[in-house]
């Protein structure tokens, strides 16, 4: 799924990133603790949270992952902005709950694509 | 015979905020040095945790990675509280943080149990009420 089909899917606004949009990625993972994702994430290349804190973008930079969406219009501060810039990550929030946001990704087929090495 | 490249940080145990800088600095190093993806996200994830764990049990302290020719060592030194049960602490889910530092995140008894997965060898030297140094390696 491309990044821009997960920004209209959700309806999200785009915070930095907009040149990335027509990237691929085959996996979501959502948390609110950064030590599971550093734990348990694999190749998940989209962090769904409602923590807002410059870990998250780092945690996310340290996983390789692609693109961070915060939900409940939590909103993320410039410096952590400029710090997603540097790293290359997408960043976008969104009106949703976290798990309206998962819903509407997992049923459009984010994570569970035929072919995409998922188990 | 190629030279050992080394960087230093001092890390800052008593601003939340800036908590990671270092490794994020050091993987920006590591690819500019065109290191392979996995070796690098190992790195990565081994002193990030480490880092982290500097800021939120010690009062922060210093980090250290010496990249040589068949390895990465990454060395990271706190004057902190010390850890009185190595063997307790390195367990999947065991932690003394508090509420305070779970609502940032972290605190879930995660970190040394993944700095051991993420890395070849890993060595705790640690005195109570004098503070922690964990040495861990990467093999290239
Ligand atoms: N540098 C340190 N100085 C003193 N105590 C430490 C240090 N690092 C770890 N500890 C102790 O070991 C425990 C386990 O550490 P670990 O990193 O596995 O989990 P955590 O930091 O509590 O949670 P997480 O890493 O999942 O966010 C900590 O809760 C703390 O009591
Ligand atoms: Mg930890």
């Amino acid at each position: 799924m491309k990044i821009g089909e997960i920004q209209s899917l959700l309806g999200a606004k785009l915070l930095c990133g907009e040149d990335r949009l027509e990237s691929d990625v085959w996996s979501a993972c959502c948390s609110d603790m950064m030590s599971d994702v550093l734990a348990y994430v694999k190749d998940q290349g989209v962090l769904i949270t409602g923590l807002v804190n410059p870990q998250v973008i780092r945690t996310a930079n340290m996983m390789d992952m692609v693109c961070i969406i915060f939900v409940r219009s939590k909103t993320p501060s410039e410096d952590m902005i400029e710090l997603a810039k540097e790293s290359g990550i997408v960043v976008m929030t969104s009106t949703l709950r976290a798990y309206e946001a998962c819903g509407l990704l997992y049923h459009a087929g984010l994570g569970r694509e035929v072919g995409d090495g998922n188990v | 015979m190629s030279d050992v490249v080394k960087f230093h940080f001092d890390v800052d145990g008593h601003d939340f905020s800036s908590a990671g800088e270092a490794s994020v600095a050091v993987k920006q190093k590591l690819r500019a040095l065109g290191y392979p993806p996995d070796i690098i996200r190992k790195v990565s994830i081994a002193m990030y945790e480490g880092e982290i764990n500097m800021v939120i049990h010690a009062s922060g302290g210093t980090a250290d990675v010496e990249v040589h020719e068949d390895k990465i060592v990454i060395i990271l030194r706190d004057t902190g509280p010390g850890i009185p049960n190595v063997e307790l602490a390195m367990q999947e889910g065991y932690s003394t943080a508090r509420e305070n530092i779970r609502v940032l995140g972290f605190g879930a008894g995660m970190g040394l149990p993944n700095m051991k997965k993420y890395t070849d060898s890993m060595q705790i030297d640690t005195t109570v009420g004098q503070g922690t140094t964990i040495t861990m390696t990467v093999n290239l």
